[in-house]
């Protein structure tokens, strides 16, 4: 049946008698094996050896601080309003006199975790934030001997503190 | 009489068939489908399909959740080239709003849509390598999917569910090291399909093997519901990239492979074909590309401020693009009570979202036309009469996805 003007019909004829002694295919066969013998690895030997990911990549979560160590979430949920999965919950508190060095905003995440069973690492949080406080880093497989371990608590999740611990800080925010 | 421990159901010891499950779990299935043959030897007397068991409710799903938060459940479709199913779904809603995008967006989209095409035949063909017999060419192939899987991860950050691109364009421009690469895939991808088909094409076990296999007749075809390579290699050659070009594709010059029996070797070459008909659609479209001088080079999204959220350095910044950020994220702006029904060539076939709105905020219903739902009918009446073997062949021959048979 002809729809358009550019069906192209496949090659479809028969074996020639070379083809059909199979000889000469066998070799052919032969030499394109022999060939990838002599060819650079494909492979790389996974857990020494790590190939290096796009600065997009969508790993597992960290949560941000600003430059003086404050957590820069301030539970306004929208992240969880964005996950697909519902995997994230938090609860939000007032800080008190005296956090300021602790919390950026007035209000932060008192609780904050991410059900990394259920995650399906869309982004959509990362792109929800409006704090600049969720991202997606490049680490990845999470490994745990139970369920439990895999719901990420704001421990888990937040990145170093730069005052106590610059070199992690920034490692953690990808710049080292 | 002692009682019978054994309650052996009626007629089966007079029964001279034997009752095979191929699936759910069968190694050569590739996938969660079960098929309950009836052998007499090795011949197929009788087949029965069964799907449901990676059933996860994705049109009910999408009932209850905005339009953005659609796509990921479309990555899980036909997860070898989610993101063709994400731009239909993109294309979809772009459709009910009445979006229309820009040109650099169309080429851009349609590079994906054409490296998505190539990395699922390229599984699908060597998987029917690897059925027949032969490995060695799926591990060839392999590698070069890679470097597709690569290009997704430098453009979405994610390499398999890749959740690609938004409503109105991509998330992100395309980077230097994403055109790299691209250029990389298209300068390398040709001797590698052509060694691929070295190792096939003319091979007289795999010919032996595929031809007469699995055959359908275009009208069988057409009365099925068959659509993209396995009608295409049954002799019709209807693609909707022809019939109602989507994504400017109507600027592009590129053939439509068709075969004449539709058998797996049909099939085979069908889709090899189309592999070098998609390289030559990626080139076109990369030249296109190029072209773009000055602010038309930057453009990677459309105008569309209720549906695209506003940059990130305005949402810190700006209350009006906060706001906005806000509504769009929480899925608070109604969209046009309607319905729609939009079609991309999938790397499968036709596959179609059919999207009804009743101006809420999130879809009235949402029906997928997933063709590997269409094709698993035909299953029984390929394989009948058939060898054991040939099932095999047949079933990753017609491409059959599991989680696009079920959504």
């Amino acid at each position: 049946m002809q729809l358009t003007s550019r069906a192209k019909p496949v090659d479809r004829k028969p074996m020639t008698w070379l083809e059909r002694i199979y000889l000469w295919n066998i070799f052919k066969g032969m030499m394109i094996t022999l060939s990838h013998l002599f060819k650079r690895k494909a492979t790389i030997k996974y857990p020494e050896e790590k190939r290096s990911f796009s600065k997009v990549f969508r790993g597992l979560h960290i949560l941000n601080r600003d430059e003086e160590g404050r957590e820069r979430c301030t539970a306004c949920g929208l992240c969880a309003v964005a996950c697909p999965a519902e995997a994230i919950t938090m609860e939000a508190a007032e800080r008190q006199p005296g956090e300021e060095n602790l919390y950026r905003e007035e209000k932060y995440a008192a609780k904050y975790e991410i059900n990394m069973l259920r995650c399906i690492f869309c982004g959509y949080c990362e792109e929800a934030c409006p704090k600049d406080a969720i991202y997606l880093s490049q680490t990845f497989a999470p490994a745990n001997y139970g369920r439990q371990g895999f719901i990420y608590k704001k421990t888990d999740l937040l990145i170093p503190d730069p005052k106590t611990d610059p070199e992690g800080y920034r490692k953690a925010k990808g710049e080292a | 009489m002692a009682e019978q421990h054994i309650k052996l159901p009626e007629g089966s010891i007079e029964k001279t068939t034997t009752t095979l499950n191929l699936g759910p779990t069968h190694p050569a299935t590739h996938g969660v489908m079960q098929n309950i043959l009836e052998l007499d030897g090795e011949r197929i007397v009788s087949a029965e399909q069964t799907i449901g068991y990676i059933h996860r409710a994705f049109e009910k799903i999408a009932e209850r959740r905005p339009l953005y938060q659609i796509t990921p459940l479309t990555d899980r479709l036909n997860y070898c080239s989610s993101p063709i199913n994400n731009m239909g779904w993109h294309l979809t809603c772009e459709k009910l709003l009445g979006v229309k995008t820009p040109k650099r967006v169309d080429y851009l989209r349609i590079i994906i849509m054409e490296l998505a095409r190539i990395s699922d035949h390229l599984i699908c063909n060597s998987i029917v390598g690897v059925d027949s017999g032969a490995y060695t060419g799926f591990l060839y192939v392999m590698q070069y999917r890679e470097l597709i899987y690569e290009i997704y991860e430098e453009v979405c950050g994610s390499r398999l569910t890749t959740n690609i691109g938004r409503i109105g364009g991509f998330e992100r421009n395309f980077n230097d090291i994403a055109f790299q690469k691209i250029q990389k895939f298209l300068d390398e991808y040709p001797r590698v399909l052509k060694e691929f088909e070295n190792l096939f094409t003319r091979n007289r076990i795999f010919m032996e093997r595929t031809i007469g296999a699995g055959a359908i007749s275009a009208e069988r075809a057409l009365n099925y519901g068959f659509t993209g390579p396995n009608l295409r290699a049954a002799g019709v050659d209807y693609d909707v990239r022809v019939a109602t070009p989507y994504s400017s594709y109507g600027d592009f010059q590129f053939n439509i492979p068709v075969g004449s029996t539709g058998d797996c070797y049909d099939r085979f070459l069908v889709r090899n074909q189309e592999m070098w008909e998609s390289l030559s659609i990626i080139r076109q479209a990369f030249e296109k590309v190029q072209e773009f001088k000055g602010t038309e080079a930057d453009i990677y999204h459309a105008d569309v401020p209720e549906y695209y959220l506003p940059e990130k350095k305005d949402v810190y910044t700006k209350m009006e693009a906060l706001i906005w950020h806000f509504k769009i994220i929480m899925g608070e702006i109604d969209m046009p009570a309607g319905e729609v029904y939009n079609s991309v060539e999938g790397a499968n076939g036709e596959l179609g979202f059919y999207l009804v709105s009743d101006g809420g905020r999130t879809p009235y219903r949402l029906h997928f036309r997933r063709p590997c739902f269409i094709y698993y009918q035909a299953y029984e009446e390929l394989i009948k009469g058939a060898m054991l073997s040939d099932a095999i062949i047949v079933m990753s021959s017609l491409n059959l996805i599991a989680g696009e048979m079920d959504a």
